[in-house]
C-alpha cells in the first residue's frame, strides 16, 4: 500500500513538472507582456525597466532557473496585473470556486444516485425512459447557452433571480444548476448502467430471499456495489467541473479562479498563469490519490500492488 | 466461440441494423437530424452562403416566425438583418468540420500511441502514460486557452487543440484493451508462426480494438463540439468573419434582452447535435452488444 502511494506520488510528480515546464514556456511564447502593460508611447527605459523588474530580459532557460528556486522559497511570483503576490490571488479565487464546485458536485451526486437508481428499478419503464432522455439532454446542453438562456428567462423575464454577482442563495441557484447539468447527465447514465448490473446479481437474489425489504435492496445492497464506478466517474467529473467553472464564472461574473485564469491568460499576467496552474494540479493530483484510497475502502478486495 | 456470441450472430443476420433503428424513435430521430446536418455541412455553404452575408436592414433583429421577408427570416434576422436560418446552415460546416476532425485525429494519434503502450517495451509505455498523465490531469479548457493563445485561433489550429485534448481516452482504452488482446491464443499464434509485431498490430490487435475505439468516438463527438463552442464562445476559438454555432451564441449574448433568438437557435442546434450524438451512441452501445441487444429486438407488448 505505501509502496503503491509511493509510486503514485512520483507520477503525480513528474506530471506535474511536466506540466509546469510546458505552461511555463508556452505562456512566454503568447506575447511580449511589455506592449500590453505599458503606454504606447512609453520610453524605451521604461521598457527596459520593466523588463529587467520583471526578468523578461533574460533568456526564458534562465527565467525558469529563477522561478524554480523562487517556488522551492514558496514565492510564485508578482502578479503583473494587480501588483500583488500571484499566490494571494489564487488563495482568495479559490474558496468562491471550491464552494461553487462543492455544492454543485454533491448535489449532483445525491440527485444521480437517486434517479439513476430508481431508473434501473424498472428499465424501460416510464421513468426510466424519462430520466434517461432528461439525463442525456443535461448532459449535452452546452452550459454557456443554459446560462444565458437562464438569465434571459428568471433573471430579465421573471425577475426571479439576480443576473450575475454573488450574494446571497439567489444569486447561487442559476450557477449551481448551470454547473450541475453535465456531471448530473452523465452521472445518471452511470449510476444507472452499474446499478443494472448490481441487481441482476446473485446477492441481491439472495437479500431478496432473505425477505430485505426493496429500499435497502437498492439503496444498501445494490448501490455499495455500485459506487465503485460512481467514485471513479465523480472523480474525472470533478477535473471536468472546472472547465464549467470557467465558463459559469465568466458569465455570472463571479471572482473564482477560472475567471482569474481566463483574465491572466488573456492579459498576459504570466505569474498568476503559473500560479493557478501549479495550484489547481496539485489540488487534482491530491483528489486522484483520495480516490484511490477510496477504493479500497469501498471495495476491501482492491489491493493496490 | 461461447453461445451468446453464437445467438448474437444468428439475430445479427435475422434483424438489419435499419431495421432495429426503424423501431427505436429517439435513435431514428437522432439518426435523421445527424443527416440533415451533415447534409449542411456538404451543401450548405454553396445554398445559402450568399443568403448568409445578404444585408437586410429592414429585416434587422427581426424575430422568429414571420415569413414577410421570405421563407430565409422564418428564424428571425441578427443585427444586421442576415437571415438566421441561412447563417445558421452555413455555420454548420466550421461546426462540423472542426468536431469532425479533431474526434478523427484524437482517436488515430490515441490509438497508435495506445497500442504502441501496450505492446511495445516498458520505457516508451512509461513516457505515454505520463504524457497521458499531463493531459488528463488537468482542465482541458484551461490547457486549450493557454495553446490557443500561442497559436492563432484558426480553424486548423483550434483542430490539433481539441484532437490533443481529448486524446488521453482513447489513448488509455487502446492500452487496455491491447493488454488484455496481446495474452489471447491467437495473438500466440501469430506470434508462434513468425508475425513481425506490426503485424500483429495491424491484422490481429487492431479489429478487436477498432469497435471499442468506434463507440467512443461517437461520444466523443459531442464532447467536443461542446468543447469547441465553448472556446469560441469565450472568443478563444474562431474568429470572426468565420462563424461557427458557439460564436454565434457570444454575438448574440450582447443582444440578448433584445433579440433572444440571436443566442438561442445557435445554442439549440448545438443542443440537438450533442443530444443525437449521444442517444446514438448509446443506441451502438445497446446493438454491439451482445447482452443487451435483445432489449431492442424482443417484439412490441402493449405495455410499452
Amino acid at each position: 500500500m505505501g509502496q503503491f502511494l509511493g509510486r503514485r506520488a512520483l507520477h503525480s510528480g513528474i506530471a506535474l513538472i511536466g506540466l509546469i515546464l510546458a505552461v511555463f514556456f508556452l505562456v512566454r511564447l503568447t506575447g511580449d507582456p511589455t506592449d500590453l502593460y505599458l503606454p504606447i508611447d512609453a520610453s524605451l527605459e521604461t521598457r527596459k525597466e520593466f523588463a529587467e523588474k520583471h526578468g523578461f530580459d533574460r533568456p526564458a532557460t534562465e527565467q525558469f532557473v529563477v522561478f524554480l528556486k523562487d517556488v522551492s522559497e514558496g514565492d510564485l511570483g508578482y502578479s503583473l496585473r494587480k501588483q500583488r503576490p500571484a499566490m494571494e490571488l489564487v488563495l482568495e479565487a479559490y474558496p468562491t470556486t471550491l464552494a461553487l464546485a462543492g455544492v454543485a458536485m454533491s448535489l449532483s451526486i445525491i440527485l444521480a444516485v437517486l434517479v439513476g437508481a430508481i431508473g434501473a428499478y424498472r428499465p424501460g419503464g416510464v421513468f426510466d425512459r424519462i430520466s434517461s432522455i432528461a439525463s442525456l439532454a443535461g448532459a449535452s446542453a452546452p452550459d454557456f447557452w443554459v446560462a444565458i438562456t437562464g438569465i434571459l428567462l428568471f433573471a430579465v423575464t421573471f425577475r426571479w433571480l439576480p443576473t450575475s454577482g454573488t450574494g446571497d442563495w439567489p444569486y447561487w441557484v442559476l450557477p449551481i444548476v448551470v454547473l450541475m447539468l453535465r456531471p448530473f447527465g452523465l452521472m445518471v447514465q452511470v449510476v444507472r448502467a452499474s446499478m443494472l448490473g448490481a441487481l441482476a446479481s446473485a446477492y441481491v437474489k439472495t437479500a431478496r430471499a432473505k425477505g430485505v425489504r426493496e429500499t435497502s435492496v437498492i439503496f444498501v445492497h445494490a448501490l455499495r456495489n455500485a459506487c465503485l464506478s460512481i467514485v471513479t466517474v465523480a472523480g474525472d467529473l470533478a477535473v471536468g467541473l472546472i472547465n464549467g467553472a470557467v465558463i459559469v464564472e465568466t458569465v455570472f461574473g463571479w471572482p473564482g479562479v477560472g475567471k482569474l485564469m481566463i483574465d491572466a491568460v488573456i492579459q498576459r499576467d504570466f505569474p498568476t498563469v503559473q500560479a493557478t496552474i501549479m495550484v489547481t494540479a496539485t489540488a487534482i493530483f491530491l483528489m486522484n490519490i483520495v480516490i484511490d484510497l477510496l477504493y479500497v475502502a469501498l471495495d476491501p478486495r482492491i489491493r493496490h500492488q | 466461440m461461447t453461445t451468446a456470441e453464437q445467438e448474437a450472430l444468428i439475430i445479427r443476420r435475422k434483424t438489419p441494423w435499419w431495421s432495429l433503428l426503424a423501431r427505436d424513435k429517439f435513435a431514428l430521430a437522432a439518426a435523421l437530424w445527424l443527416t440533415l446536418m451533415f447534409a449542411c455541412f456538404l451543401l450548405g455553404p454553396e445554398l445559402f452562403g450568399k443568403a448568409a452575408t445578404t444585408l437586410n436592414l429592414r429585416a434587422r433583429n427581426l424575430p422568429p416566425g414571420s415569413t414577410e421577408h421570405g421563407w430565409l427570416m422564418f428564424l428571425g434576422g441578427d443585427a444586421l438583418g442576415r437571415s438566421m436560418l441561412a447563417r445558421l446552415v452555413v455555420a454548420s460546416r466550421n461546426t462540423l468540420t472542426i468536431a469532425l476532425t479533431a474526434v478523427f485525429f484524437a482517436m488515430i494519434a490515441g490509438g497508435f500511441l495506445g497500442m504502441i503502450a501496450g505492446y511495445v517495451g516498458r520505457g516508451i509505455g512509461h513516457v505515454i502514460m505520463r504524457f497521458a498523465d499531463v493531459l488528463q490531469s488537468f482542465p482541458s479548457l484551461l490547457l486549450a486557452v493557454v495553446v490557443l493563445y500561442v497559436l492563432e485561433p484558426s480553424v486548423t489550429n483550434l483542430i490539433i487543440v481539441l484532437a490533443i485534448t481529448r486524446l488521453p481516452i482513447y489513448l488509455r482504452v487502446t492500452r487496455a484493451e491491447v493488454l488484455e488482446i496481446r495474452e489471447r491464443v491467437f495473438v500466440d499464434a501469430a506470434n508462434a508462426l513468425g508475425g513481425s509485431r506490426y503485424h500483429i498490430l495491424r491484422r490481429h490487435i487492431t479489429p478487436v480494438v477498432a469497435p471499442t475505439l468506434l463507440t467512443i468516438l461517437t461520444v466523443d463527438f459531442s464532447i467536443i463540439m461542446l468543447a469547441e463552442s465553448s472556446l469560441s464562445f469565450l472568443g478563444i476559438g474562431i474568429q470572426p468573419p468565420e462563424i461557427t454555432w458557439g460564436l454565434m451564441v457570444a454575438q448574440g449574448r450582447n443582444y440578448l434582452s433584445q433579440a433572444w433568438w440571436l443566442a438561442f437557435f445557435p445554442g439549440l442546434a448545438i443542443m440537438l447535435a450533442t443530444l443525437s450524438g449521444n442517444i446514438l451512441s448509446n443506441w451502438l452501445r445497446v446493438v454491439s452488444d451482445p447482452e443487451q441487444r435483445w432489449r431492442l429486438e424482443k417484439p412490441r407488448t402493449g405495455d410499452e
